[in-house]
C-alpha cells in the first residue's frame, strides 16, 4: 500500500486552480521528487499535504488513513514532516532548542508536572536535548550546538530545519527547496544528507529546481504544471519525455524549429 | 540546560532581596510600596508569559486583576466566605472566563486581538462601576482582612512577607514552566506558527492555556491586593491598568521573567517615591515605552544580559 494517495486533490485561490485534480501516490521508502516549473503548484501541493491549506475538493490519505480534515499538529502526530522553502526558524530560541521543540510530540507536556518541574520533565528534557544534539550532528551542525538561531548562516538554518523535523521521527518528510539558495559545495552536502535520512527508513518527498540534485537523488519523480500531472516515473523516464522538455524550455515557436 | 543555572541563581538573588530588603525599608510605607511591587511583579510574570514568550498580545489584564480582587472583596464581605476559598473560586472562575474567550479572541493577531483584549477589560470595568450593590460601584468597597482560622493578616509587614512568598513561588513555576517542552511550544508559536504546528504543537491548545495561566496569575495578584489594601474601587480594573502591566513588561523585558519583575519593581516604586511625579505618570510611562522601543527594544534585563554576555541572543533568556 501506498505511504501518500493524494486523489482529485484541487485548490482554489480566487479563480486560479493552484492544484487541478491532482491524483499521485507516493510509495514507502524512497527518495520522490516533485518538479516542475514556478507555479506549477509545488509549494502549494506540500502546505495541502500538512495541512497548511484545506483543499477545494479531493482527499489525502496516509497510510490508508483519510487526513484531509485534520489540522496540521495531528497531521504531524501521524508522521508527516516538512521544511520550509522560506525559512521557518524559531528565531526566538537556540538552535538546539529549535531542534528540541521538533521533539514535541515525544515529550511529556503535561501542564502541572511542567509548572512544577517534576522529575519525569527534567528527563524528558534531558533526553530531548540528547536526541537534539545527535540529530544536529547528523545534519552536519556540530559545530553550531551553543549557538542562537538569529546567529546562524542560511545554509546552516537549511540543514537546521531538517534536524528539528527528523527530531519528530517522521514516516514521510518533505523537503521544499532544500538546495535553493547554497553554493555546489553545500548542495552535495544535502544530496548526501537525503540519501542518508532515506537510508535511514524515512519516505523522502523533495521539492527542488536543482535538476542534477534531482535527477541523481530520485527514485521517483512527478512532474507538475498548471496544478496537473505533466508526467511521472524515474528520472529517465522524466527526462526523456517531450511534455516535460517543453514545459521546461517553451514550446518551439512555429516553422522555427 | 545552560539557562537553568542562571535561572536558578536568578531565583536565589530574588529570594536574598525579599529577605533582606525589610533591613533597609525605614517605616510602613515603604512596605507597602513593596507589597505593590510584588503584586504587581507576580501579574508582569504571567503576562510576560502570555506576551513575551509565547508572543500574544492583552491590553485586558487589569480585568482579570480586578476581577480576581472583587471575587475575594464581594465573596468575604458580602457573603462571609473564608478568603482563601473566595481566592481560590476568583481564581478558577477567571480561568473558566478566560478559557471560554480565549478561542475566539487568541484567532486574532496584532492590533485585532489588541482590540479584542481591550474591550474585554473595558468590559469588566463597566460591570464593576455598575454593580453599586455588589461592588459599591465607583465608591468603591472596603475588604475584610485576610484570616485563616483564627489567624488575620493585617499590617504591611505581614503582607510583605505573604507577597514575597507568592513572588518567589511564581517566579519558580514561571521559570520551570519556560524550560519544559509546553515553555518551548510556546515560544516556538511566536516564533512561528506553522512551523509549530508542524513540530505538533496544538496552536489553539497552547494560546488558550496560557491565556489562562496568565490570567490566573492575574487574578491571584488582585485577591492578595485587595486583602492586602482593605479598599477596592474600579480604578484597579481600568484601562490604564492594563497598559501599566504591558508597559512594565516591555521596559523589563519580554520574554524574561526576571525582565517582568524589574519592570514591575521601576514602575512601582518609581511614581511612590517622587512626589509630583504621580499627576504625570501616564505621561512617564507612555515616555518610557517610546524611550524602550527605540534604544532597547528588547527591554532592560535581556538588553543588560547581553552586554554582559557581550554575545546576541534572542529574547529567550529566563
Amino acid at each position: 500500500m501506498s505511504l501518500l494517495r493524494v486523489e482529485n486533490l484541487t485548490k482554489e485561490f480566487g479563480g486560479v486552480r493552484a492544484v487541478a485534480d491532482l491524483s499521485f501516490a507516493i510509495d514507502r521508502g524512497r527518495i520522490h521528487s516533485i518538479i516542475g516549473p514556478n507555479g506549477a503548484g509545488k509549494t502549494t501541493l506540500f502546505n495541502l499535504i500538512t495541512g497548511v491549506y484545506t483543499p477545494t475538493a479531493g482527499r489525502i490519505s496516509l497510510d490508508g488513513h483519510d487526513i484531509t480534515a485534520l489540522p496540521t499538529a495531528a497531521r504531524a502526530a501521524r508522521g508527516i514532516q516538512r521544511t520550509f522553502q522560506n525559512l521557518q526558524i524559531f528565531f526566538n530560541m537556540t538552535a538546539i532548542e529549535n531542534v528540541m521543540v521538533g521533539r514535541h510530540l515525544h515529550l511529556d507536556t503535561r501542564f502541572l508536572p511542567s509548572l512544577l518541574s517534576l522529575p519525569a520533565i527534567r528527563r524528558a528534557n534531558r533526553s530531548a536535548a540528547e536526541r537534539a544534539t545527535e540529530l544536529m550532528r547528523f545534519v552536519g551542525l556540530d559545530s553550531w550546538l551553543d549557538a542562537d538561531a538569529d546567529a546562524m548562516p542560511y545554509g546552516a538554518l537549511k540543514r537546521l530545519e531538517i534536524a528539528r523535523a527528523l527530531a519528530a521521527e517522521p514516516s514521510l518528510l518533505l523537503l521544499d527547496e532544500p538546495a535553493a539558495g547554497l553554493n555546489p559545495k553545500e548542495t552535495a552536502d544535502i544530496d548526501a544528507l537525503i540519501q542518508k535520512i532515506a537510508a535511514s527508513g524515512t519516505t523522502v518527498v523533495l521539492v527542488e529546481h536543482d535538476m542534477k540534485l534531482v535527477m541523481g537523488v530520485s527514485d521517483h519523480i512527478l512532474v507538475l504544471d498548471y496544478g496537473q500531472r505533466l508526467a511521472e516515473g524515474t528520472a529517465e523516464e522524466v527526462r526523456s519525455n517531450p511534455e516535460v522538455v517543453r514545459a521546461y524550455l517553451g514550446q518551439a515557436a512555429p516553422g522555427v524549429g | 540546560m545552560k539557562r537553568l543555572p542562571l535561572g536558578t541563581g536568578g531565583l536565589l538573588a530574588l529570594a536574598a532581596i525579599v529577605v533582606f530588603l525589610p533591613f533597609v525599608l525605614p517605616n510602613n510605607f515603604y512596605f507597602d510600596v513593596a507589597v505593590k511591587t510584588g503584586l504587581n511583579a507576580i501579574v508582569c510574570i504571567g503576562l510576560n508569559l502570555l506576551i513575551g514568550y509565547a508572543g500574544q498580545i492583552s491590553l485586558g489584564h487589569a480585568g482579570f486583576f480586578a476581577l480576581g480582587a472583587y471575587s475575594s472583596a464581594i465573596l468575604t464581605a458580602r457573603y462571609g466566605w473564608p478568603a482563601p476559598l473566595a481566592m481560590l473560586t476568583g481564581a478558577v472562575g477567571v480561568g473558566l472566563i478566560a478559557f471560554v474567550v480565549a478561542r475566539p479572541i487568541l484567532r486574532l493577531k496584532g492590533h485585532y486581538l489588541a482590540m479584542a483584549t481591550l474591550g474585554l477589560g473595558i468590559i469588566v470595568a463597566i460591570v464593576i462601576n455598575r454593580e453599586i450593590a455588589l461592588t459599591g460601584g465607583p465608591d468603591g468597597m472596603t475588604v475584610p482582612a485576610f484570616s485563616i482560622g483564627g489567624w488575620r493578616a493585617v499590617g504591611a509587614q505581614t503582607w510583605y512577607w505573604i507577597v514575597g512568598g507568592a513572588l518567589l513561588l511564581a517566579v519558580w513555576l514561571s521559570l520551570n514552566l519556560i524550560d519544559s517542552g509546553v515553555g518551548r511550544a510556546l515560544r516556538a508559536l511566536h516564533g512561528s506558527e506553522v512551523a509549530a504546528a508542524t513540530a505538533g504543537v496544538d496552536i489553539p491548545r497552547y494560546k488558550t492555556l496560557v491565556f489562562v495561566v496568565s490570567a490566573v496569575f492575574a487574578s491571584l495578584a488582585g485577591s492578595l491586593f485587595a486583602h492586602a489594601d482593605r479598599f477596592l474601587t474600579p480604578v484597579e480594573a481600568g484601562f490604564l491598568r492594563s497598559i501599566e502591566f504591558v508597559t512594565m513588561v516591555v521596559l523589563g523585558g519580554m520574554a524574561s521573567t526576571f525582565g517582568g519583575v524589574v519592570g514591575a519593581a521601576i514602575l512601582t516604586v518609581l511614581p511612590q517615591l517622587l512626589a509630583g511625579f504621580h499627576d504625570y505618570k501616564h505621561l512617564a510611562f507612555g515616555a518610557i515605552m517610546i524611550g524602550v522601543m527605540i534604544f532597547m527594544p528588547k527591554g532592560l534585563v535581556p538588553s543588560l544580559a547581553m552586554l554582559l554576555r557581550r554575545r546576541p541572543r534572542a529574547g529567550a533568556g529566563p
